[in-house]
Parts: structure tokens; sequence; C-alpha cells
């Protein structure tokens, strides 16, 4: 990991404030992300969570506030620019490639690594076919990794919902990503789809040191997998501390449960 | 009865000689190529960025006039083909920068509005660079006919043919096989999620519109080589219409084999059937067999089938 060792937060996000028209979906929420840590985005619904997301990964511009990523402002940039810098992502309703394999969509994500020549690369030529092979190995590797091997022919469109939120995983993780959003990697998922989504989660963390922030409903999942729990309300920041922490926090536990005013 | 055997009797006459009808076959695949190369210009389009391009025939015209204008002043013929292709080139950056860059995500009808803007632009623009007189483009190989194992040939047409061939195959590879064409299809099939993985979209287009104007270029030195390089060219992107209602507009080898079948069957239907109706169905019969082929499949032969799930 080339990050390793470098002072600071990986991502922090400061005093960022999200508006569409007269509707305030975030209000000064800062907070930090650090090297490889695993840390969990809470709240209830439209608490502003997918934008905060949305956010880091360039998709809105806050109307104010900062985001500095290994220590440089990159508030203003784009969402392909940010994938550059080495934030992958996956979506709330999955948005894979529906009509491409899975193998295909696995090896779009891997874009952001793929450097050449577009002459070259328009006749699929000399170093251009040597660069597709040596990318072909390591997305062969994150297929295997993520248990996918059996479908990487297959269109990604006719997969169960299940196994496409493990391909968008693979997609996300084909940039070898310093960064990992997720945005409820287990939504809609039974009992033992969730399991295995927890221990690929918990894998890519050993394996590639990959910083994971993750939006989640399942508060089981959260207290078992994140080192961190980050929790919003109508768009503000209430809590931010360890699982035990913030499951003892009042503002959290009135946030859920609702409270008499 | 009359009618009846009107419409059986050519049957019997190609039965009678299989080589005139061989031929007639030959060059129904021949003018079909070129359709196809117009129809490929539109397909590109609107794969990558959901586009209809009406001014696809237009460029058409605006590459074969800029190819004509610099060899009348001159310009050896290498060198004018490889400006000519610079400006298409150059012409899909400024398209990209003046008119997709300010529209983007709005509605498809909205840019479809600018294309059609796009089109009396170009229309007018090169007429003023080169002129609006008939050209002609001589590109060396005579309009002529040969035999060929028995049938006869046309010189021009069956290099038009191979060119065409050639170019389609290159695209097909391009787009199945390279870094790129992988980005553009992934683009094709979802924005969002193409962003999201850090494909540049401003590129992407870049180089959709520079390949449309390549094809361009293809498709207008072939046609003006056999009709003159002059405004009715653009006119051909009309016959590509029922090309893609029949190939399906997202399709690549669609556009092939559609453009194959229209240019087979109105060259079957014009010498076979044209005379029952005294002649000239050529210019109509692609369209109604693109409407009769409407009825069956909407979608196009290898368009995508949209299921809404509910």
């Amino acid at each position: 990991m080339s990050g390793n060792g470098r002072p600071g937060p990986l991502l922090a996000v400061e005093s960022v404030r999200v508006t569409f028209g007269a509707v305030q979906a975030l209000t000064d929420v800062s907070l930090e992300i650090r090297r490889g840590e695993i840390v969990a985005i809470i709240g209830p619904n439209g608490a502003g969570k997918t934008t905060l997301l949305n956010v880091i990964s360039g998709f809105y511009h806050p109307s104010s506030g900062r985001i500095l990523y290994e220590g440089r402002d990159r508030t203003r940039l784009g969402p392909a620019d940010v994938a550059a810098l080495g934030i992958a992502r996956t979506f709330q309703n999955v948005a894979l490639f529906k009509g491409l394999s899975v193998l295909d969509n696995v090896m779009t994500g891997r874009l952001p690594k793929m450097k050449g020549n577009i002459l070259l690369d328009a006749l699929y030529w000399g170093p251009a076919m040597k660069q597709e092979l040596a990318h072909r190995a390591f997305v062969e590797r994150i297929i295997d990794f993520l248990e996918i091997e059996a479908i990487r022919k297959t269109p990604a469109g006719r997969l169960p919902y299940g196994l496409q939120k493990r391909v968008e995983l693979a997609r996300a993780l084909a940039a070898e990503p310093t960064l990992l959003l997720l945005d409820e990697p287990m939504a809609g998922m039974n009992v033992e789809e969730k399991e295995d989504m927890c221990r690929f989660i918990l894998d890519v963390h050993d394996e590639f040191g990959t910083t994971i922030a993750l939006i989640e409903h399942d508060m089981s999942v959260v207290m078992d997998i994140s080192d961190r729990v980050v929790a919003l309300d109508y768009g503000r920041k209430i809590a931010d501390g360890t699982p035990a922490e913030v499951r003892n926090d009042q503002a959290v536990l009135d946030a859920y449960l609702g409270v008499a005013h | 009865m009359d009618v009846l055997h009107g419409l059986v009797a050519p049957l019997s006459d190609i039965a009678a000689s299989p080589l005139f009808f061989v031929e007639v076959l030959v060059g129904g695949i021949a003018a079909g190529l070129l359709y196809s190369l117009v129809a490929l210009g539109f397909v590109l389009i609107f794969k990558a960025s959901g586009v209809f391009n009406f001014a696809q025939g237009v460029m058409v015209l605006f590459a074969a006039l800029t190819l004509v204008g610099l060899m009348d002043r001159g310009v050896p013929a290498p060198l004018a083909l490889l400006l000519s292709i610079a400006v298409m080139i150059a012409l899909a950056f400024a398209i990209e920068r003046v008119v997709l860059r300010p529209l983007v995500n709005q509605e498809a009808i909205i840019l479809f509005m600018a294309t059609i803007g796009l089109n009396f632009f170009l229309e007018g623009f090169g007429e003023m660079l080169w002129g609006a007189n008939v050209k002609r483009l001589d590109v060396g190989i005579p309009d002529t006919s040969f035999r060929m194992a028995g049938i006869l040939v046309n010189r021009l047409e069956m290099a038009a043919a191979l060119t065409a061939a050639v170019l389609v195959t290159i695209l097909a590879v391009f787009f199945q096989k390279t870094r790129i064409g992988r980005a553009l299809r992934a683009v094709a099939d979802d924005h969002e999620a193409a962003l999201s993985v850090g494909i540049p979209l401003k590129t992407i287009w870049v180089v959709v519109w520079s390949v449309a104007g390549l094809v361009a270029l293809a498709a207008g030195v072939m046609w003006g080589a056999k009709s003159g390089v002059q405004f009715s060219l653009s006119l051909i992107a009309l016959k590509a219409l029922p090309v893609l209602i029949l190939g399906g507009l997202t399709s690549v080898p669609g556009a092939i084999v559609g453009g194959i079948i229209i240019g087979v069957g109105e060259k079957i239907a014009e010498v076979y059937w044209g005379p029952l109706v005294g002649g000239a169905i050529e210019n109509w019969f692609a369209y109604v067999m693109a409407l009769g082929f409407l009825l069956i499949r909407p979608q196009g032969l290898f368009g995508e089938k949209i299921i809404e799930r509910v």
C-alpha cells in the first residue's frame, strides 16, 4: 500500500453542506476516514448517508465545505477523476453494465489502472495486447477471490440480486482502490448471503489493506465488522465512535426509536 | 389473374437465368454494404451517447466535400485523405465541446434537435468552404465491369464493398476486444456506473464522433466516386433509416446484416418486380420492407429487446 505510514487521515470531509433546492441534504458534516479502517455510516432513511457517499465519490458537489483526500483538496473533482485517485464505489441499486458479461464488467473496473496509446489500442497490437493480458490476470484473481468464476461469461443482468452485488464489489476491487465505498452492500440479501458478503468485506480488508466505508442498516453486521461508526440524522452527524459507544449513544437511540418532544 | 401472373412470373425468370440472379445479388450486397457503412455511423453514436445523430448524412457529404475540395486545390490524394481524416477528428472535438458538453444530462429529444442544427450548419459550412457545384471524385478505380466466374461485376462497387467489409471488421474487433471498445460498451450500458469506474465520458464522446466521422468519410468517398460529390450525398442518410429499423439502433452486426438485406431486397424488387408497376420502386421499397419488419420485430433483428420489470 503506497499510502501507508503517511500522517493524517486518508479522507477528510470538512463542514460539508449539500442542498437540493430548499432541502438541506447535509448540514455541516465533518468526518475523517483513517487509513486501514472499516467505517460504517448509519442512520434512519433520508438521513443523508447516500448523499454523503455521492459527495465523496464526486457525483454531487457540496455547496460549501471541503473534501481532502490524502491531504489534498479535491472538492471539485467529478466522478471519473475521483475514481482515478483510487476511490471505488458500489451503488445502493446495483449499477452493473447489464448487457456485458461478468468478466467484461470486472475488466471495465480495471480501466483506471490501464494506460496506453489509443492508436495501438485500437489496433489491438503489441504493448496494448500485453497490457490487456496482465490486467486480465489481476482481474481473474479478483474473480477467484470473490468466488464468481462459474459465472464469468454470464451477462450481469441475468444474475440473481445477491450475485450482482458481489460482481459489483468485484468491479470496484479491480481498480485496486485505496478507499472502497459500499452503499448498502447487504440490502435485500438473506442471512446466508449477508454472511458471505461480510466475510468478503473482511477478507478484502485483510488481503488488500483496503480502507472501507460502508452504509449499512443491519446493526448486527455493523457491530461485527466496523472499527468505527458514524451516525447521521436529518443531514447532521449525531455520533462518531466505536460501535459500542455509538450503540449506547442517546442521540442515536432517539433518532432510531423516535423521541417525545 | 393478370396481376397474379405478374407477381409470380419473375420467379420463373429467376429460375431461367440463375447467373443473372447472382449478378443482381452481388450488386445488392455491394450497395447494401455502403448503406451499412452509413448506418454504422448512426449506431456508434447512438450506442455511446443515446443521441440519434440527424447530421450523419451531412457528415458524409462534408467529409467527401473536404476530400474533393483539397484534391481540386492540387493536394496529392494520400495527403488529402490524411487531412480529411484530421478534419473529421477536429470536427468531433468541436462537436463535443460546443454541442454535447453544454447539453449533458438533457433529454434525448433536445440532443436530437441539436443535431438537426448541426446538420444545417455543416451543410452550409461545407458549401461555403468548397462550393455547391457537383464535383467528380476519382479514386483511380474505373467504374467498369469485368467477368468473374461468369458473373458480371463492377470494379468500383467491388472495391467499395471490400473496403466496407474491412472497415466493419476492424470496428467489430475494436468494440469487442480493446479497452476503449469495452469502455464504449460500458458507457452505452450505464452512464452513471461508467463514471463511477473512472471512464471519462468526454473522451469517449470524442472517440465515438471521430469514428463516426471516419466512417462518414469512407462512405462519402465510395458514394462520391460512384455518383459525384454533391448535395444529394447527404440524402443517403435516409437510406440508412430502414437499415436501422431492420438491424436495430444499438447493434453493429445489425447495421451490417440490415444493410445487406435492404440492398439485396431493393435490387431484386427493382429488377424483377419493378416493371410490374412501371419501375423505380428501388427508391421506396426499402421503407416498405422496414415497415413490414416493424410489425414483426419492433426492436430490430439484433436490437435489445426491452423488457420492463414490474
